[in-house]
């Protein structure tokens, strides 16, 4: 069974009575073909009306669901011959991130997001998917052996945000994102990073110095959670749909802010309803992306690089 | 005491002394919150603003830390008039922004430029705490980026002060951007063989902490100043505990193996002198 969202109640109402008419059909003699066709004619134009004008905090739900797919999930679906590797070498293995190569369409490539857990027990082992440093170092460490090795890096983004931690701030949480940062301007190979779920400030950004950046289109980018938001400017955290607006943090408002590159269209419903299909469309992205970067040059490719970010963000001129 | 909980007498809080509070004229005197002492401003402006009994460093603005420590008249600003949008179309946003530029005479949370240190010629940024908490948006990004890009082209040393609250919430993720560009601008310079020198003042956290201010090639901090990722309210809820009083300061920092140094202000000028000597084309080690 699916986990419902309050916006979606009507459609899997809906859903629900056709099933049981078919299966009533079925069972008795009453011919209710008609009816069938009547409600499901409804149920497509419901399905219009509830998921095709999704407002951003239905998407900010969407992006949370306990069901959607994970990082694993998509390696799982989108590369073969997946190896994991673990550590960062200095301090332990932070399983809030995997990472590892694999194999693309015939290139090894380097694989690294962060990683939700599918239950209770799995997510206490990966926090939640909010690392540590030595999650962002275990990363670091595998982009500098894919920097070494020329494979091209592939970044699943998907944290609520780094952990705010006693011990993450004693190991220098703030050193580790911000060495990420500058270390993968500095990669000499194609990165292509994808927020596939919630994208949460800092602990999102430390994998997140990509040449491409796509977002699923339920998938949410901000620098503080909209709870966050609407405690720190309204003193209310009950207020967080409308931060969520205000902030204007889904695929589509980054597109326009010409910080995402794309953004990938979910099936209907959300991104759980077919991790398959979903995986397809992200596949053909994110082939097209790695096509286009091949052709660049290692100066090229870091040129573009401080382009693409050097160009976020507005100002002006103080009128004299 | 057990006995406290089932007294019903009322108990108050006591109230400053109003006509106590008319001896200090505003602006003439100045209470230090390290040691409680009373003292005039200009003493303390005299000792660069650090408390002459019990050396709490007072903060500084981007103007008297640029004064305490460049050559008379050999400043250059970069990107003065530089001033941001409201690329959200966040509520109130401006009002809030020229309310700061009124307070603080300052444009934006950064000042950036040119400047001689005892002769050596430096790329220079100070942030200032006084402008929407010293949080970075869209300007304070692009002048920083500009600023180290231009150490990086004139081949000179570049040196931050930070004193910033983290990401400015009215510039949403483009804020956020921010972090990549100074980084990606610091790895530039870094690659090019420049030197970058970080001193971190009070408070310095949040999403500049977590990029330009922990990438300099020297890391150093002011004594007893916040540095840290997540705040300690945050942080307490999460793991249901009471942090220790030291938690995210510059000492805290040094003993985790986060520092280079914790510099005492008057310190600081000899300290710069020094790695600016070293690093220079025919510097004494080079």
């Amino acid at each position: 069974m699916k986990q419902v969202l309050d916006f979606e109640k009507p459609v899997i109402e809906l859903r629900g009575k056709i099933e049981e008419l078919k299966k009533l059909t079925q069972e008795s003699e009453m011919d209710l073909s008609e009816e069938i066709e009547t409600l499901e004619q409804r149920l497509e134009k419901l399905e219009e009306d509830v998921y095709d004008r999704l407002s951003p905090w239905n998407r900010v739900q969407m992006a949370r669901h306990p069901e959607r797919p994970t990082t694993l999930d998509y390696i799982h679906s989108i590369f073969t011959d997946f190896m994991e590797l673990h550590g960062d070498r200095l301090y332990g293995d932070d399983e809030a991130i995997v990472a590892g190569i694999a194999n693309y369409k015939n290139q090894p490539v380097t694989v690294i997001g962060h990683q939700r857990g599918n239950d209770t027990k799995e997510n206490l082992r990966r926090n939640f998917g909010m690392p540590h440093p030595e999650g962002y170092r275990k990363a670091l460490r595998l982009m500098k052996q894919a920097d070494k090795f020329n494979r091209p890096i592939i970044c699943f983004i998907d944290t609520k945000g780094a952990y705010p931690g006693k011990a993450a701030e004693e190991r220098g949480q703030s050193e580790a994102i911000a060495r990420n940062l500058m270390e993968m301007a500095g990669l000499t190979v194609p990165v292509v990073c994808i927020v596939i779920g919630e994208g949460g400030s800092g602990g999102a950004l430390a994998l997140g110095v990509g040449d491409h950046i796509h977002m699923l289109e339920n998938s949410t980018y901000s620098v503080i959670s909209p709870e966050g938001a609407a405690a720190l400017l309204w003193k209310d955290s009950n207020l967080a749909q409308n931060a969520a607006e205000t902030m204007k943090i889904t695929s589509y408002d980054l597109k326009e802010l010409g910080i995402v590159d794309k953004v990938i269209p979910e099936i209907r419903g959300g991104a759980h309803r077919d991790i398959k299909a979903q995986s397809e469309k992200i596949d053909q992205i994110l082939q097209e992306s790695l096509e286009n970067l091949k052709s660049l040059s290692k100066e090229e490719l870091l040129e573009s690089r401080w382009e693409k970010y050097k160009k976020i963000g507005d100002y002006t001129t103080l009128p004299l | 005491m057990l006995r406290d909980i089932f007294n019903k007498k009322r108990k108050y809080a006591s109230l400053p002394n109003q006509e106590g509070k008319q001896d200090v004229p505003e602006g003439l005197m100045q209470k230090c919150p390290g040691c409680n002492k009373i003292y005039y401003r200009k003493e303390l402006e005299r000792n660069l603003n650090v408390c002459p009994h019990c050396d709490y460093h007072h903060q500084q603005n981007a103007y008297e830390r640029l004064e305490s420590l460049l050559e008379k008249d050999s400043f250059e600003e970069w990107d003065k008039y530089m001033i941001s949008t409201n690329p959200l179309g966040f509520p109130e946003y401006e009002e809030k922004l020229e309310k700061d530029r009124k307070k603080s005479g300052l444009n934006e949370a950064v000042i950036t430029g040119k400047g001689k240190i005892r002769g050596y010629e430096t790329a220079i940024a100070v942030m200032d705490a006084r402008f929407r908490m010293g949080s970075m948006g869209a300007v304070v990004g692009e002048k920083i980026a500009n600023a180290i890009e231009q150490a990086r082209k004139e081949k000179i040393p570049f040196i931050i002060f930070t004193a910033s609250g983290g990401a400015r919430m009215q510039e949403g993720v483009i804020s956020l951007m921010q972090m990549t560009k100074t980084s990606v601008a610091i790895q530039r310079l870094h690659s090019d063989g420049g030197l970058m020198i970080s001193v971190m003042t009070h408070p310095t956290t949040g999403g500049v902490s977590a990029s330009f201010a922990s990438l300099g090639d020297f890391n150093f901090a002011e004594p007893g100043a916040l540095i840290g990722f997540a705040g300690r309210r945050i942080i307490e809820q999460t793991i249901r505990e009471k942090l220790p009083e030291d938690f995210q300061t510059a000492e805290f920092l040094l003993k985790h193996g986060q520092l280079d140094d914790v510099v005492h202000r008057h310190d600081l000028k000899n300290k710069l002198e020094t790695i600016l000597s070293i690093h220079q084309p025919g510097g004494e080690l080079s």
